[in-house]
């Protein structure tokens, strides 16, 4: 236990404490506490403005915190601290931080001028500055596991939702992340193409990936989630075990949230 | 299957276009009647334009033409992508040189521009610092004032349009860049501007051509690009029409060239973002050969 050092196991993957988030005059987050384990698998739901895809963006950076604490695998987003004094990190280190957590978007995001095969490839090159030939291999392998070692070569543009959404996750393991953020992945799927990304998500939890998950889908919640964590108007109100929360719901706003929903 | 009868395909009488048939009529003998002029006219003095066509003069002079066309797009086109990724620089300063450069650039004639170039040795005799001088006559040769003036004011044209190239990139692919690692600057140049490049090459398609009818401007330095050799020749002979004619059938030449070299680069750059690329016009022709010729199967559409 001792010779290794702090930051590994006896640091939660993710630690907020009272995070606080404004866009101009509206706020989003008004004190979001949480912790999320390594190797556990948080699904937060709520309804669309309950702020729950901005916390997700301030875990990598993507948006910054206006106040409150966030670490990440035991540091800080976006800043640094020596002593009692907090310093703005660097662009680069702000990159460097970033490339460690994979994240998926509800869009997918692929890069329309590259091919399946040239999108997975691309961050480990040119980020990470692997060999070619390394990250290609690595890069078939992620493919085949995603069912998509046929496509590797096809545009996004001649992919399905699912297969992009598929894409867009070996894209995001190709950099072999501690950490991965799903925000909304199934939200802009046809119905029959859900099914296909969910059972990727499923493996990889099941593998031991550290995720927070955004979604609607609350059969993914239910079987593959060690937690499932219920946010409304920037605060989380309501986390437990699926079973408890889907089950016994305490709180009102989360009883009619599933009503509606299930 | 489907019962035998519905399936046969329709024979039906097609509509008359009446209307299409008078238009085309009309433009047709007009047409006619244009070429009769062009080729009865003895003053086009068409033999002249064959005798002057290839000569040595005017040849000079077009080669001179596209070396300006060349290096002055080359100029605008590096020094735009530069200051368009300076006009969306967060720091304000640095948008703000961009920006004052395009306001001069775009807000003054051409011509002026070229002209000033051409007089600048008046302005500045010496160029350099201390020991390091240069005599600016030897500098800035009249070739080299028109470089300068059609390759800056390319530039703020340029600039525009890369602009309006990488505000076109949807965001979520810097916010995937930025998400996976990559920096500003890396994601600019492998992410953004290759995606911009589908909006930004028909307009610059046009630029060049463009491009290359500006540089007859310089004809009033007297740099003796294609306008001004011919100009020299009718200046002693007099020939002015065939001459001119010279000179414009060389630039439709050239133009046409670009036009078609636009479209593959086009083609190009449009990989990825249509699910299958649009036949070339050769293809096309191809196509519409096969589907005329006897026993010709016509393809799927």
């Amino acid at each position: 236990m001792n010779d290794r050092p702090a930051t590994q196991e006896s640091t939660p993957m993710v630690k907020a404490e009272a995070v606080h988030k404004r866009f101009g005059h509206l706020k989003v987050l008004k004190g979001v506490s949480l912790e999320v384990q390594r190797g556990e698998v948080v699904c937060l739901l709520g309804v669309s403005g309950s702020g729950k895809s901005t916390f997700l963006r301030c875990i990598n950076h993507l948006e910054k915190i206006d106040a409150g604490r966030l670490w990440v695998d035991g540091n800080m987003v976006g800043y640094k601290q020596a002593g009692d004094r907090i310093y703005e990190l660097r662009d680069h280190e702000v990159c460097a931080r970033r490339a460690e957590i994979g994240m998926v978007f509800q869009r997918f995001n692929l890069f329309g001028h590259m091919t399946a095969l040239g999108n997975v490839i691309e961050a480990p090159i040119h980020v990470r500055k692997i060999p070619r030939e390394q990250a290609l291999d690595t890069a078939h392998e992620l493919l085949k596991r995603v069912g998509l070692a046929e496509r590797m070569h096809s545009y996004p543009s001649q992919l399905s939702g699912g297969q992009q959404q598929r894409v867009a996750i070996a894209r995001a393991l190709a950099m072999q992340p501690k950490l991965m953020l799903f925000d909304e992945p199934t939200s802009a799927l046809d119905p029959e193409l859900v099914g296909e990304v969910l059972e990727v998500m499923q493996s990889l939890a099941q593998e031991g990936m550290t995720m927070v998950v955004v979604t609607h889908e609350m059969g993914f919640a239910r079987e593959a989630a060690d937690r499932v964590v219920m946010m409304d108007n920037g605060k989380i109100i309501e986390e437990g075990t699926p079973a408890a929360f889907f089950n016994h719901p305490r709180e009102e706003r989360t009883q009619q949230f599933l009503s509606k929903i299930l | 299957m489907t019962p035998e009868a519905s399936s046969k395909p329709i024979k039906a009488i097609p509509v008359r276009h009446t209307g299409r048939w008078i238009a085309g009529t009309l433009v047709l003998l007009l047409s006619l009647a244009v070429l009769y002029s062009i080729t009865t006219n003895p003053r086009f003095e068409w033999s002249i334009v064959g005798q002057y066509f290839f000569s040595m003069r005017v040849v000079h002079g077009l080669v001179l033409t596209l070396e300006l066309t060349v290096i002055s797009m080359a100029i605008g086109i590096v020094l735009g992508v530069v200051l368009a990724v300076m006009r969306l620089s967060p720091n304000p300063l640095v948008a703000g040189a961009a920006w004052f450069y395009i306001w001069f650039f775009r807000g003054t004639p051409i011509l002026v521009q070229i002209i000033f170039w051409f007089n600048f040795t008046a302005l500045y005799p010496v160029i350099g610092y201390g020991s390091w001088t240069l005599n600016a006559n030897a500098l800035i040769t009249p070739f080299v004032a028109a470089i300068l003036a059609l390759g800056l004011n390319e530039a703020a044209y340029m600039t525009e349009i890369v602009r309006a190239g990488i505000l076109s990139v949807d965001e979520g692919m810097t916010e995937a860049a930025s998400a996976l690692g990559m920096s500003r600057l890396l994601t600019m140049r492998r992410i953004v501007l290759p995606q911009a490049m589908r909006v930004i090459i028909p307009p610059t398609g046009n630029e060049t051509i463009s491009m290359l009818k500006t540089t007859s401007l310089v004809s009033v330095i007297a740099v003796t690009e294609l306008l001004y050799s011919v100009q020299l020749i009718y200046s002693v002979n007099y020939r002015t029409i065939p001459l001119l004619l010279v000179a414009c059938i060389w630039y439709l030449m050239v133009t046409t060239l670009l036009s078609i070299g636009q479209y593959y680069i086009e083609r190009h750059f449009g990989r990825g973002a249509s699910r299958s690329l649009p036949a070339t016009p050769l293809q096309k022709v191809r196509r519409f050969l096969v589907r005329f010729s006897p026993g010709g199967v016509p393809s799927h559409e």
